[in-house]
């Protein structure tokens, strides 16, 4: 089973990466990029039949720092 | 006293901080390999030291804050042995949940390696108490990820407790508040970004982070 887990900054907190993207974009000559926040995206082959909840603490155990990070998980 | 120095593939200060606890206690620390699941007996302190544990992947610290011997080292710190986590050390304690917070990219996206000026910000723990309150010294920085962030209660609770141990005199990473060390609740844990262990000799310039290591001592003797 194939799941795709997009771990995204927390609104609010600062991403310097993001800012430089956007910056970035804007000497490239694309003006009207209001805001970039860049984050992760983790694919992962699992044992079918893997439970929602088994995934979930994978997510806040390790693959996301709750502390300043959201995630999201798409089934393929 | 007894010290063990954690080792993680990618560790690279930990030669130093042996080096730095060594001239302190007498006593050459047990290097402690991330796959052990116990510290060797009678260890006073703890010190999580810097590099690029598991090459930075995931998170900087991420992956070394789920290796066996962290959980013997949340133990020793249960029961209240000093731990010590300097950069990447820090890093790791903050990922492992033994600190609060989390260390992000440097606001300005460079790697920062140079002397830096500190504030002790508290000279009352078990690390700090051979400097003075508000007393300036220099220690080197040299790290990428060292930006402190945490919620603004966090931030209120850590200083309000007194658990800032050191704060950067200008700003060096866009830390919170110019936060540069913090400690745990209980005040047996420091997590910092800039070496001590690289400013405990006249050869590397100046001895201010020997006090550190000779106060420790003194606290846990």
């Amino acid at each position: 089973m194939k799941l795709r887990i997009f771990v995204t900054l927390k609104p609010g907190v600062l991403d310097p990466q993001g800012r430089a993207i956007q910056h970035a974009l804007g000497s490239l000559g694309f003006d009207g990029v209001n805001d970039v926040r860049a984050g992760k995206l983790i694919e992962m082959d699992v044992a079918d039949g893997t439970d929602d909840a088994a995934v979930d603490r994978m997510c806040r155990q390790l693959l996301a720092n709750t502390v300043i990070e959201n995630y999201r998980v798409e089934r393929a | 006293m007894n010290t063990a120095v954690i080792v993680f593939p990618g560790s690279n200060c930990d030669r130093d901080i042996a080096v730095a606890l060594e001239q302190a206690t007498g006593r050459r620390p047990a290097m402690v390999w991330h796959t052990e699941t116990e510290l060797p007996q009678g260890v006073g302190a703890v010190a999580v030291p810097g590099g690029f544990s598991y090459g930075d992947y995931l998170r900087s610290g991420a992956v070394a804050a789920r290796s066996p011997v962290m959980r013997a080292v949340a133990d020793a710190a249960d029961k209240g042995t000093p731990v010590l986590g300097v950069c990447n050390g820090f890093q790791v304690l903050t990922e492992a949940g033994l600190l609060p917070g989390a260390l992000m990219r440097n606001a300005e996206l460079n790697f920062v390696c140079r002397d830096v000026e500190l504030e002790v910000a508290n000279a009352d723990t078990l690390f700090t108490s051979r400097y003075q309150a508000g007393e300036r010294v220099v220690f080197p920085v040299a790290h990428h990820d060292g930006n402190y962030y945490a919620d603004d209660d966090t931030l209120d609770r850590l200083e309000g407790e007194g658990r800032v141990a050191f704060r950067y005199v200008a700003p060096v990473n866009g830390s919170a508040r110019h936060i540069a060390g913090i400690l745990n609740e209980r005040g047996n844990i420091l997590g910092l970004m800039p070496h001590p262990e690289r400013a405990v000799e006249p050869a590397h310039g100046r001895d201010h982070g020997r006090r550190l290591f000779e106060g420790l001592l003194e606290a846990v003797a």
